[in-house]
Formats: structure tokens, sequence, C-alpha cells
């Protein structure tokens, strides 16, 4: 008696299995894929990113769609785990098979995904920030955020202007400042920077002031830099002002540059200099400014829709699908292949990011002018004018 | 005893049976990746469900163990030069060495304490893999070189599916088997009660021992056969999340129930593909059906309705 219900057990387990929905697929559309961290850790990425895929999708929709066809997308959520992302990427492909793919909110979940595309020869447009991602390159993957080392060469340059040879690092051990510390540990011998310090931080930290009165003690520090994200930095700054480093200047990374880090950090905001996009500057761009019209627009529709401030994240997505797009429409064509070598040949696309120039070796295509230098003043982002 | 020999092979028959059918109703690889998923989560559930549901200790870090067989196959090949598959057995034999250093003072430890000092070894290891950036990739992960068993590279969803199907067999015959071992049945008796196991003679110690190191052993395997099918790992797969879901299964299907085990993993990897139709009520439908279940099947999913089914026959 007990096996025949262990074999109903087991049947069930099987049918349910099986009765994943199989969804329609008509002919005047082409599907899109995405996987995002739209919760868990990575939720303040991978938000922004959704809402703004689904928004613009619309649009492109609402406009007539992308080579006489209609964009069905289909998103995914990973909740920050790169095995579900992975599971999500296979599911895209073998099941929905989508044409290509715009998403992977973190290194870790699109370097768990990069197999499963390259696999398929479906071209993968990553919206994650450390450099392995595209390097070394790959022929189906692309990503549209700038490098951590872009990042570390953006903040040293700076530093070299002003005649300030001699860091301290504090970093936190998260993937992205884990990535990042060691980006900007091994390009500092070419900007002349000797790291004099180099301390590190827990993600879920709520005290740094042992490690910045460290920093503080050491002979000779003239610059600190903070690579991390999330809300340790928010920490670091307040502790910072505690301790009162101000004098020493002091440089956040791009991983900071949305509001709710000045919310966080308060007034030891004042003076914090970091990279980012033109995207938290657009309103303070000269006309003349190539990005001034992408960027404005994208802020307006995005804020509109969203009643929510525009955060660079969600950017890297606009960038992302607009660069996907283009790459549809010049390939004329629905076939991933023929999309794959056209996105290849992006040249002069103007992005929230940056001006995207792509070739075969270089699947970014940005370039350090991408990055703005910013220094918070009155609670607000300020462009760094070149030369102070 | 003829009976319940009979019992066990119609399991594993049926068992056998299934990952045999299932393909035949696949439609895409993606089913595969799915169906291997659950079979690697039940291997592991089944492993600690031999400490959970038979001898019935807490471990609140097993992850750890997932983790350790994990980065074994993924650090041996690519920073020593150990074949892959020599890796998986080190991982193995790593984790047991561990349960067995650790597992002797703290299974000493009864009830919450024993869930937290486990807690607190999960936590660490999960630590260790995330700090080890130069040997581990930090909490980006690394990539794992691909399993070659005499010159057969062992990729895809559909070779994954009959690898892990295979190990999850073997799995299951032994835990199956060690039900009705003498071990098996020390295990039960420490289950029901710890001072009458020792009033009657078992050595309690040793035996939880014994099953602290036996799930270990399996949930490192399991760790390994996903680092391989993956290609990929990160330290996710060691952490405290991970841990709470390897409990939930176990939970979810049955204390002591092997099958259950396997059940319990079928619905906790598949509901979260099914619900992705509900977008963001997805958490709360899958949290909801959870505590649903484990309210109207206090004992797990097999548990209760085989004894449902059981009443209805006799009435």
């Amino acid at each position: 008696m007990k096996s025949q219900t262990t074999l109903k057990m087991m049947l069930a387990a099987g049918a349910l299995s099986v009765g994943m929905s199989h969804g329609a697929n008509a002919q005047d559309t082409v599907k899109i894929g995405s996987v995002l961290s739209v919760t868990g850790p990575s939720s303040f990425l991978g938000e922004p990113e959704d809402k703004t895929l689904r928004l613009y999708v619309d649009k492109i929709n609402a406009a007539g769609g992308v080579a006489g066809k209609k964009i069905e997308l289909v998103i995914y959520d990973d909740g920050g785990d790169a095995n579900k992302a992975r599971t999500f990427a296979t599911r895209l492909v073998e099941d929905d098979e989508v044409i290509a793919m715009v998403g992977g909110t973190t290194t870790g979940s699109t370097m768990a995904m990069i197999p499963v595309f390259e696999d398929a020869k479906i071209p993968f447009i990553s919206l994650a920030g450390a450099i392995e991602v595209i390097d070394p390159v790959r022929k189906f993957v692309f990503k549209t955020p700038h490098t951590d080392k872009m990042a570390c060469e953006k903040i040293f340059e700076d530093l070299k202007r002003r005649n300030l040879t001699k860091i301290g690092l504090i970093s936190g051990t998260d993937g992205f400042g884990a990535s990042m510390r060691a980006q900007c540990v091994k390009v500092a011998p070419n900007y002349g920077m000797q790291i004099v310090a180099d301390e590190n931080y827990g993600p879920r930290d709520s005290d740094m002031t042992a490690q910045l009165t460290k920093i503080k003690n050491t002979a000779g520090v003239q610059a600190v830099v903070n690579p991390g994200f999330g809300q340790g930095p928010a920490i670091v700054t307040r502790n910072y002002a505690q301790l009162g480093m101000n004098s020493i200047p002091f440089y956040q990374s791009h991983g900071v540059a949305s509001k709710s880090f000045i919310d966080l950090a308060g007034a030891a905001a004042e003076g914090v200099r970091l990279p980012a996009a033109a995207l938290l500057v657009g309103d303070k761009l000269p006309d003349s400014d190539p990005q001034k019209k992408v960027v404005t627009e994208y802020k307006q529709a995005y804020e509109s829709a969203t009643k929510q401030p525009v955060s660079t994240f969600g950017g890297h997505a606009y960038d992302g699908l607009f660069i996907l797009v283009e790459a549809m429409k010049r390939a004329n064509s629905t076939d991933s292949g023929k999309i794959r070598d056209e996105i290849e040949k992006t040249k002069g696309f103007v992005g929230t990011g940056g001006i995207v120039n792509m070739s075969a070796t270089d699947h970014l295509g940005l370039d350090l002018s991408a990055f703005r230098m910013l220094e918070i003043k009155g609670g607000d982002w300020n462009l760094v004018a070149s030369g102070s | 005893m003829g009976a319940l020999l009979n019992q066990r092979f119609v399991t594993l028959a049926v068992l056998a049976a299934v990952i045999a059918v299932l393909p035949l109703v696949f439609p895409s690889s993606y089913y595969f990746r799915v169906a291997s998923l659950v079979w690697v989560s039940a291997l592991a559930a089944i492993g600690l469900n031999i400490l959970m549901g038979q001898a019935g200790q807490v471990s609140l870090g097993h992850a750890a163990f997932f983790g350790i067989g994990a980065y074994a196959v993924a650090i041996g090949p690519t920073h020593l030069g150990i074949p892959p598959w020599a890796a998986l057995l080190i991982g193995a034999v790593l984790s047991a060495v561990l349960a067995y250093l650790v597992g002797r003072p703290i299974l000493r430890l009864k009830g919450h304490y024993l869930a937290i000092a486990t807690l607190g070894l999960g936590v660490l290891i999960a630590l260790v893999i995330s700090t080890e950036s130069r040997w581990t990739g930090g909490p980006d992960g690394m990539p794992v070189e691909r399993l070659t068993l005499f010159g057969w590279r062992v990729s895809g969803s559909y070779t994954w599916y009959w690898v892990t199907g295979a190990l999850l067999l073997v799995g299951t015959w032994i835990a199956l088997n060690l039900d009705e071992t003498p071990t098996g049945r020390a295990f039960r008796a420490l289950h029901d009660s710890e001072v009458a196991a020792q009033v009657v003679g078992v050595d309690v110690a040793r035996f939880k021992l014994q099953a602290f190191v036996i799930a270990a052993v399996y949930a490192s395997i399991a760790g390994s056969a996903l680092a391989f099918m993956n290609g990929f790992i990160n330290p996710d797969q060691a952490g405290f999340l991970h841990s709470v879901e390897l409990v939930t299964i176990v939970v979810l299907g049955g204390l002591g129930s092997v099958v259950g085990s396997i059940v319990g993993a079928a619905v906790l990897v598949t509901l979260p593909q099914a619900l992705t139709v509900f977008h963001e009520y997805e958490h709360l439908l899958l949290g909801l059906i959870i505590i649903v279940s484990m309210i109207f099947m206090r004992n797990g999913i097999v548990p209760s309705l085989s004894g449902l089914f059981l009443r209805r026959a006799r009435s």
C-alpha cells in the first residue's frame, strides 16, 4: 500500500515540474530576455533597470516596434542569486527562445549566465560593473556600465592633477569593493600612485572608525579612496567627518552615484569627489555637450513614469536596450548572429553612460571621457571644472 | 523483513522510472536543467535528513559542506592541477574530516545550542570563502573546469540530468538501506529519546558524529555536482540562506522520509519557476504555499499525505 502512495507522490512531483507554462510565440513579435536582481540585496540596482526596460519597451512598441516587429520583453527576477540567474538564463534561451538578452544586474550573476549565452550564440548585453565581463572579450557578451578599472583611472587622473600621490584605500569586501580595490592596486603605478594604507570593511559593518583611524595615523596619506557600494560608503563618509579628516581629499566611487548616498551621508558628504556618468548632472551640462539631450530626456521620462529619482543603474539598462534596438534596426533582422555583428559595430552611440564605440576587441566601447568628476556641494552633485 | 526489502526496492524502482520517463515529456533542455537542480538539491537534503530526521539533530550551517564540495572542484583543478574527479573525492574527504573534527565538540550540545553552533560553523566557512579571494575569486565567484571522465567531457543540461539522476539514485539507495541497519536503528533511538538510547547501550556521541559526517559527505558531493554542472560557483551556495533552504526542503518534504526530501526539493526548486508568471507576487505566494502546507501537513508533505491515504484505504 505504502509503495503505491510513494508512486503517487513521485508522479505528482514529476507533474509539477512539467506543468510550467509554455508561452505563445506569435509571428510579428520578437522576444528580448532579461534576468535582473529586482529583489534581494542588489534590488537598488535591479529595480530601476526593470522599470527602465519595461518603460522603454512599451514606448518602442507604441511607436511601431523594431524592424516591423513588436518587442515582447521577458524579465525574470534572480533575487541576487547567481544559481537562479543561471537557471533563468537557460529558460530564456531554451524555453522562451529569446533573440537577445539585456540584463545581469550583478557581476556574480552575469558570470554565471555567460556560458549559457555563449553556447547558444545569443547576444548578451550585461549591466554589471566588473571588467571580467568583457576582459577577455567573449564573442557574444557586451556590457554598458563603466568598469571599476576606469573609475580608478579617473580618480587617479584627478589626484595626479592635484599633485597628490600617496593614497589610502578603504574598501568593502563585497564583490564590487573587492573587485575595484584589485583594479585600483593594479593601475596605481601607471599614475605614479603609491598606496600607503589598505584597509577594508564588511558590507554590513556599522562603524568604520577603527580602519579610518589607522589610515589617519599613517604618515603621509594625501588622499583617501573608498571603493564600495550600498550603505557602507555612506557610513565611511560619516565616520570620516566625525574623525575630522576633511582636510584630506576623499574620493568615493561610481558605486554610490545615487541621490540616496547624499541623503544617508548628510552634511558629511560635502566636498567628497567621485567619478560618475553624465546622467547625474544632466541639467548642469553645457548645451554643447553631446550627451545632454539623451540624459535629460531619459531623466524626464523615468521620473515622470516612476515618480522616483533617476539613477545611473537604470541608465545602464537604457543604454543596453537601445544599443540592441539600433543593432536590430541596422541588421533589419531578428537573427541573433546578425544582431551580434551589428552590436559589435556600434559607433558613436550616445547613451546615458557615455559615447559608445565598440570593436572586436572592445565590447564596452567607453573611454575615460564617459566619466565626469563630480564633487558634492550643497547637498547636490556638481561638475568639477577641469584644472581645479 | 522481506516486505521491507521489497518496499525499498519499489521506492527505488519508482524513482528510477520517474528519472527515466521524465525526459519523454520535457519539451526543452531548460526542463532538464530544472530537473537536475531538483536531483542535486534532493541529494543534499537526503543527507541532511539522515542527520535531522533519523538522528534528530539540527544543522543550520549545512550549506558550508555544500560549499566545500563546490569549491574543492573549483580550486583543485584551477590552482593545484588536481584532476576534477579527484577534487570531488578530496572535497568529500575534507568535508568528512571537518565534520568529524567539529562534530566532536559541538554535537555535545543540544537543541538551540547545537543549532547556533552549526550556524556559526556555516557562517565561518562562508566568510572564509568570500574573503580568500586569491583562491576563491571572492564574492563574485570563480569558474569551474568541466568534468572529464576517461576523455569524456561531461557538459550540457541533458548529460547532467543523467549524471545527477544517477547520483540521486545511489544516494537514495544508501539512505534507504541505512534506515534498516543497526546504525539506522541507533539513529532512530537517538531521535526518539537520547536518554533511553543511552540506557539500552547506544553510543550516543559516536552515532551523532556518524550521522553528521554522512550528512556532510552527501552535501559535499551535491555541491561538487552543482559546481561542475554550472561551470561557475559563488559564495551564495555556502551561505546561510542556502542552509535554510536545505532545512526547509527536509522539513517540508517530511522529517525522516527519504522520498520526502526528493518531493521537498522538487517543490522548492520548481515552485519559484512556476510562479514567475505572478511577477512581484512571486515571493509572497511562495511563502504562503510553504506556510499553508506546514499548517495542514505538519509532518511534512510525504508522511502527511501517505498517512491520509492509508487511513482512507482502511476505512
